[in-house]
C-alpha cells in the first residue's frame, strides 16, 4: 500500500474521532455549568486547557465565555483541531483516496462534513446539544460503515489504528479536565458537586453506564481506573492502546510480544506497562502528571508510526500535507 | 397523442445540422425507435427522469473542478437525457478517419523528434515546430516503445451545416472526458433501461480493459507482473474525479509525484512495506511538470530524474512526453500534409479551413475579417484565449486585433463553423442546441482502438457555440448503433 494512501486513511479516521470526542466534552460542559450552584461561576477555561492550545485560544479569543469556547472548538475554520475544521480535513484525506476506501464511507465522511457546514452557518445554540449528539453519532455510523463495506486489509487496520490512537489521546484529556475544573475549595471534595463532576466526565467519556455496572460507587480514583485501566471499556485508555498494537502486528505479521520496527515496540512497552499497573501506583505519582506523561508517551507512538510507515519528506503546499497531532 | 407529452411534432431543425432530425417532425430513420419512445412519455416523466440521472450523478460524485479555497465546492458536469446517435456505417468512416490521422501524427512525432525529414523535406516549415511552445528539446533522440508516442487521444470532432464532419483539434497530452462517458453510459442505462433492449447499442465499458491493455503493453516483455500506476497532480486538479475512476477500473495505484522516487536508477513508488518499482506511468501530468531537474524546476508535481530513467527505457510513459507539440494549433494546419507525406493517403477528415496568422497575407485576411471568423491561440485550451468575431464587440476584435500583431505566431483563424445540433431537454420542452464530439483512440502499436462513441459536449446556452466545461457546456450520452 502506498505511504500517502496509509497516512490518510490512518488521519482519515483520527479525524473522525477527533471530532466526535471534543464534541464529547463541549457538550458535557455545557450540560455540567446548568447544575452549577447559582452564583457559581461557569467554567470554560479548562476545556481550553487540555486541548494544549490554551495560547492560540487567547490570542484569538480574550476571555473564555462559554460562546468563545465554544466558537472556538466546534466552528472556528482557522483553528485546526475544531470540529469544522477537523471535518474538512477528514473530507480531504477521503477525497485523496476515494479509489481505495468504499463508496459508502465516502458519502459518509460527504455527508457529515456538509451536516457540520450547514450548523456552523446557522450557529442555533437552543440546538447546540443535539449538534453535538448528531456529530457523535455520525462518528459511530462512519466507524460502522467502514467496518461493514470495507475489506479488513493492511489499509483498514491503519484506519483502526488512527481511531484508537486519537480515543487513547483524548480520554486522557477527558480526564485531565477533571484537574483543571477549580471546585471552591478542598472541603467540597466529595460533595454533590464534586460528584456531579465526575459523573459527567464519564458521561463525556461515554461510560456512565458501563462504569455503574462495574463499580457502583463514584470515586475519584475508581472512575481514572475505570477509564485508564480497563481492559474490557472500549474508550479506556488501555483497551485502545491495546487494540492499536494489535492492529500493528496484523499490518508487519509480527507475532505479538515481538517487534520489527519502533511503532511496535514503543505501543508494545506502554501497553505491558499499562497491564502491570495499578490505580494507587498512578494516584501515588500525581494523576496529572501521570496523563502528561501518557499523553508524550501516546504523541511518541504517533510519530514512530508517521515515521516507520508514511515517511515521506515534508511538503507544506497544502494543509493536508502537514497533518498535525496537537491536542 | 397523449395529454402533457412532448411535442416532437413541433421540433424544427430550424436550418441547422440536427442529429435526431432531417427536418421538422421528420425523424432521422436511426433516431426513430428512440423518438417513438420518448413521444410516449409525458412531459413531467421525462423531467423526473432528468433530475433522476442528475441526482444519480451527484452522488456517485461524478464532479470535475472548482477546488480553490479548501472548501471542497465540486460542480457536477450537467447532464442531458436526451443522446446523440451516430449510426454504424457513419461510424465506420469516422473510425477510418481518425486511424489514419492518429497513424501520421504518430509518425510525425517519431519523426520530428529525430531524423526531422518532414522539415528538410520543405512540407512543414522548420520555425513553426521551433516555435511550438510543446515541443521539447530533452524528447530529441527519443524511441518510446513501440514507437508509439501518444497512446491516449481525444480527438475533437465537429460537423457542419451540410452535415460534413471536420476535425476541430487534437488532445495528445492528457485528454480528459471519458469518465464522464462511461458514468452517463451507467446513469443512461440506468434511466431508461427500456429502450436499451429495443435498439442495439454498443456498449462502453470495455475501455478501462482496453486502457489497461495499452498501458501493460508498454512495459518490458520479459517483466511477469509489471506495475501500471495513474500520475495524477492530485485532488486539486479539475480532472481529478476522473485519475481516480479510472486507476479504481484497472485497479492499479493512483499516485502523485510525491510518492515516486528515482531509487538506484528506478523509478519507485513509497510504500508502507518500503519502495517498490514502477514500470507503466499513466500520465495525467502536463509534460512541463513530469520532471523537475528536466523542465520547470519550480514544479513539484512530478519526480526529479524521472527523464533520465525514461530515457534508459526503465520506466514508459503514456503519452510519451513530447506529444504536445502535435497539440498547436499552427501545426494541426499541417495534419492533411501530414497524411499525404507520410501515408500517401487523402485525409479521410477533413480540417477546418485555418488562417495561420504568422503568414503575412493570412494575417491581412484576418485582421480585415475578424467580424467573420473564431480566432483561437495556438496553445490555449478549455475555451480560453478565443474570440468568436461574429458575436464579440468591437473593443473586444481591436483587443485581438493587437496582440495577434505583437504575436502572429500564437494565432490561427476559421470560419465559423454552425456546428450540428441536438434535442435538448430545456425546461418541460425539447429545444435544439449545439454539439460536439470527442472520440477516444488508444494506439497500440499494432493496433488502434477507437473507442464506440466518445464525449459528446453540449452548449446548454441558446445558441452558444461553446461547449466546454469551464464555459457552461454539458454532456450527452453518444450511441453507436451496430449494423446498418
Amino acid at each position: 500500500m502506498l505511504s500517502r494512501v496509509a497516512d490518510s486513511i490512518y488521519w482519515l479516521n483520527r479525524y473522525i474521532e477527533r471530532a466526535e470526542n471534543v464534541a464529547r466534552f463541549v457538550d458535557v460542559n455545557l450540560n455540567l455549568m446548568l447544575d452549577l450552584p447559582v452564583g457559581m461561576t461557569q467554567q470554560w477555561e479548562p476545556l481550553v486547557v487540555t486541548t494544549g492550545d490554551l495560547n492560540l485560544f487567547r490570542d484569538r479569543y480574550g476571555d473564555a465565555t462559554s460562546n468563545n469556547v465554544i466558537q472556538f472548538l466546534t466552528f472556528d475554520p482557522e483553528y485546526p483541531n475544531s470540529i469544522i475544521s477537523s471535518l474538512r480535513l477528514a473530507r480531504e484525506n477521503a477525497r485523496s483516496i476515494r479509489e481505495i476506501i468504499s463508496s459508502e464511507m465516502w458519502e459518509e465522511v460527504n455527508d457529515f462534513y456538509l451536516m457540520v457546514k450547514d450548523a456552523a452557518q446557522t450557529k442555533n445554540s437552543t440546538t447546540l446539544s443535539e449538534f453535538f449528539t448528531q456529530v457523535k453519532r455520525a462518528s459511530h455510523r462512519f466507524a460502522g460503515v467502514m467496518d461493514a463495506t470495507m475489506i479488513h486489509n493492511e489499509g483498514w487496520h491503519f484506519g483502526q489504528l488512527g481511531r484508537l490512537l486519537e480515543r487513547a489521546d483524548k480520554t486522557t484529556r477527558i480526564l485531565d479536565v477533571k484537574y483543571f475544573l477549580l471546585l471552591p475549595s478542598a472541603e467540597w471534595v466529595g460533595t454533590p458537586l464534586d460528584q456531579i463532576q465526575w459523573i459527567s466526565l464519564l458521561k463525556s467519556a461515554s461510560a456512565y453506564e458501563m462504569y455503574r455496572k462495574v463499580q457502583h460507587r463514584i470515586t475519584p480514583a475508581k472512575v481514572a481506573e475505570f477509564l485508564i485501566l480497563d481492559r474490557e471499556f472500549p474508550r479506556s485508555i488501555h483497551f485502545s492502546l491495546w487494540r492499536g498494537e494489535q492492529c500493528l502486528h496484523q499490518i508487519t505479521n509480527t507475532p505479538s510480544g515481538t517487534w520489527c520496527n519502533s511503532a511496535e515496540r514503543a505501543i508494545g512497552r506502554l501497553c505491558a506497562e499499562l497491564g502491570y499497573l495499578t490505580i494507587d501506583d498512578v494516584v501515588e505519582d500525581g494523576l496529572h502528571e501521570f496523563l502528561d506523561q501518557m499523553q508524550r508517551s501516546i504523541n511518541n507512538v504517533g510519530n514512530k508510526i508517521s515515521e516507520t510507515f508514511f515517511g515521506m519528506e515534508t511538503i507544506t503546499t497544502n494543509a493536508v500535507m502537514s497533518q498535525e497531532q496537537t491536542m | 397523442m397523449r395529454r402533457g407529452a412532448v411535442h416532437l411534432e413541433s421540433y424544427d431543425p430550424q436550418g441547422f445540422y440536427d442529429e435526431l432530425f432531417l427536418a421538422k417532425g421528420q425523424p432521422r430513420p436511426s433516431a426513430a425507435p428512440l423518438l417513438e419512445w420518448i413521444q410516449g412519455l409525458s412531459s413531467a416523466e421525462l423531467q423526473q427522469h432528468h433530475k433522476t440521472a442528475q441526482i444519480t450523478l451527484f452522488k456517485l460524485g461524478v464532479t470535475f473542478n472548482v477546488y480553490s479555497d479548501n472548501q471542497g465546492v465540486e460542480k457536477i458536469f450537467p447532464f442531458d437525457i436526451i443522446p446523440r446517435i451516430i449510426s454504424a456505417v457513419e461510424w465506420t468512416k469516422l473510425e477510418q478517419g481518425l486511424k489514419q490521422r492518429i497513424t501520421a501524427l504518430n509518425l510525425f512525432l517519431a519523426d520530428i523528434y529525430n531524423e526531422q525529414r518532414i522539415l528538410q523535406d520543405g512540407k512543414i516549415p522548420a520555425e513553426v515546430i521551433n516555435s511550438a511552445t510543446g515541443f521539447l528539446k530533452p524528447c530529441l533522440g527519443m524511441q518510446p516503445p513501440a514507437g508509439v508516442w501518444c497512446h491516449i487521444t481525444g480527438t475533437d470532432l465537429v460537423r457542419d451545416k451540410d452535415g460534413q464532419w471536420y476535425v476541430l483539434e487534437d488532445n495528445l497530452r492528457v485528454p480528459s472526458g471519458i469518465s464522464y462517458v462511461l458514468e452517463n453510459r451507467r446513469v443512461m442505462k440506468s434511466t431508461f433501461p427500456q429502450i436499451f433492449q429495443t435498439m442495439a447499442i454498443q456498449p462502453v465499458d470495455e475501455y478501462p480493459s482496453h486502457l489497461l491493455e495499452t498501458l501493460l503493453n508498454l512495459a518490458p516483455p520479459q517483466l511477469a507482473d509489471p506495475t501500471v500506476v495513474v500520475l495524477s497532480p492530485g485532488i486539486f486538479n479539475s480532472a481529478y474525479f476522473e485519475h481516480s475512476f479510472l486507476a479504481q477500473q484497472m485497479g492499479v495505484e493512483l499516485v502523485e509525484g510525491r510518492d515516486l522516487v528515482v531509487v538506484d536508477g528506478y523509478l519507485q513508488m513509497r510504500t508502507t512495506k518500503g519502495l517498490r518499482r514502477v514500470d507503466v506511468i499513466y500520465r495525467r501530468v502536463d509534460d512541463d511538470f513530469l520532471d523537475p531537474l528536466v523542465f520547470r524546476d519550480d514544479s513539484m508535481l512530478g519526480v526529479p530524474g524521472l527523464m533520465e530513467v525514461y530515457r534508459q527505457g526503465k520506466v514508459a510513459i503514456a503519452n510519451a512526453p513530447g506529444t504536445g507539440v502535435a497539440d498547436d494549433k499552427v501545426v494541426y494546419a499541417y495534419v492533411p500534409e501530414m497524411i499525404r507525406y507520410y501515408l500517401g493517403e487523402e485525409p479521410i477528415l477533413p480540417i477546418v479551413p485555418t488562417y495561420l496568422c504568422w503568414r503575412e497575407q493570412d494575417r491581412k485576411y484576418v485582421l480585415q475579417n475578424l467580424d467573420k471568423l473564431v480566432v483561437k491561440s495556438a496553445n490555449e485550451a478549455g475555451g480560453y484565449g478565443m474570440l468568436v468575431g461574429s458575436v464579440a464587440t468591437e473593443v473586444e476584435r481591436q483587443a485581438f486585433a493587437q496582440k495577434i500583431q505583437q504575436n502572429p505566431r500564437n494565432y490561427i483563424a476559421q470560419p465559423t463553423i454552425s456546428l450540428s445540433r441536438v434535442p435538448t431537454l430545456i425546461g418541460d420542452r425539447l429545444e435544439g442546441r449545439h454539439v460536439d464530439l470527442r472520440p477516444y483512440i488508444l494506439h497500440r502499436g499494432e493496433e488502434i482502438y477507437v473507442h464506440p462513441g466518445g464525449l459528446t459536449r453540449v452548449a446548454l446556452k441558446k445558441d452558444s457555440l461553446v461547449v466546454n466545461s469551464s464555459q457552461g457546456g454539458g454532456s450527452k450520452d453518444t450511441w453507436v448503433l451496430t449494423g446498418d
